[in-house]
């Protein structure tokens, strides 16, 4: 289950990235961060922001046009 | 933070579709741990105008901008004006005023950011701002007329600022 939730529906790139590290920066290490986005280019983005940044991402889960991220602050 | 992790932007264009990408790539590029700095010169400048509503994109001179209308019967939407509007149209008065219009609806409706919030995001993450002084000078505005927060300088200074780091981009 997720620390915190971050719902970036509708937002265009880069949004979603630019509040995906503001919601990582106020956490802890080792906190879950959930990120919700209708962005399709968010899948490969979201990917390539934590390959760069450290962070982990725990699973990528498509449901019907939206995508959640889980993201293990490190 | 490492000076591997330094990046440049060269920002010279001053019409309101490209004030867009210096401020996309810098707020992501602070997100992906970089270090970044923009040096705004020539028409670039406008982008640090306390005022920037009035930033205009024309399609005059630009046959490459595709023209297609952010609301109306889904027909109509389909419709690419770019190519079926003879290009000398687009200098009529106000054109440029109702594209850009246009623009910023179609923006709002596939959710990309306002440009003052992109611009206020990079000077929250800590974006260095450096307008050019010549051109400043050459064009006769006032530092006033520049939000807070931007450093005045020139060109020697935008070559210590690219000394390090391996990504260096002129928009």
């Amino acid at each position: 289950m997720a620390d915190e939730t971050l719902d970036a529906s509708g937002l265009n790139c880069p949004l979603p990235i630019l509040k995906t590290k503001k919601a990582l920066s106020k956490m802890d290490t080792g906190k879950i961060l959930d990120v919700i986005s209708t962005d399709a280019g968010s899948v490969k983005d979201i990917e390539a922001f934590c390959n760069q940044t450290g962070n982990k991402l725990i699973s990528t889960v498509e449901d019907g046009g939206k995508y959640i991220f889980t993201i293990e602050k490190v | 933070m490492s000076d591997n992790n330094k990046m440049t932007i060269i920002a010279t264009k001053g019409t309101f579709d490209w004030a867009y990408p210096p401020f996309i790539i810098a707020s992501t590029g602070v997100a992906m741990d970089k270090e970044v700095t923009i040096f705004f010169t020539f028409y670039g400048l406008n982008l640090l105008l306390k005022d920037i509503s009035k930033l205009k994109v024309t399609p005059l001179g630009n046959p490459g901008m595709p023209m297609k209308m952010p609301f109306g019967p889904k027909w109509l939407q389909a419709i690419d004006f770019g190519p079926k509007i003879p290009n000398v149209l687009w200098s009529i008065p106000f054109a440029d005023t109702l594209v850009t219009f246009l623009m910023k609806k179609t923006m709002a409706k596939h959710g990309v950011a306002k440009l003052e919030d992109l611009r206020s995001i990079c000077q929250e993450f800590g974006v260095k701002f450096i307008a050019c002084e010549m051109t400043i000078e050459l064009f006769g505005y006032d530092k006033s007329d520049f939000i807070d927060g931007v450093e005045f300088a020139g060109a020697a200074t935008y070559f210590e600022e690219a000394s390090t780091g391996n990504h260096h981009l002129y928009m």
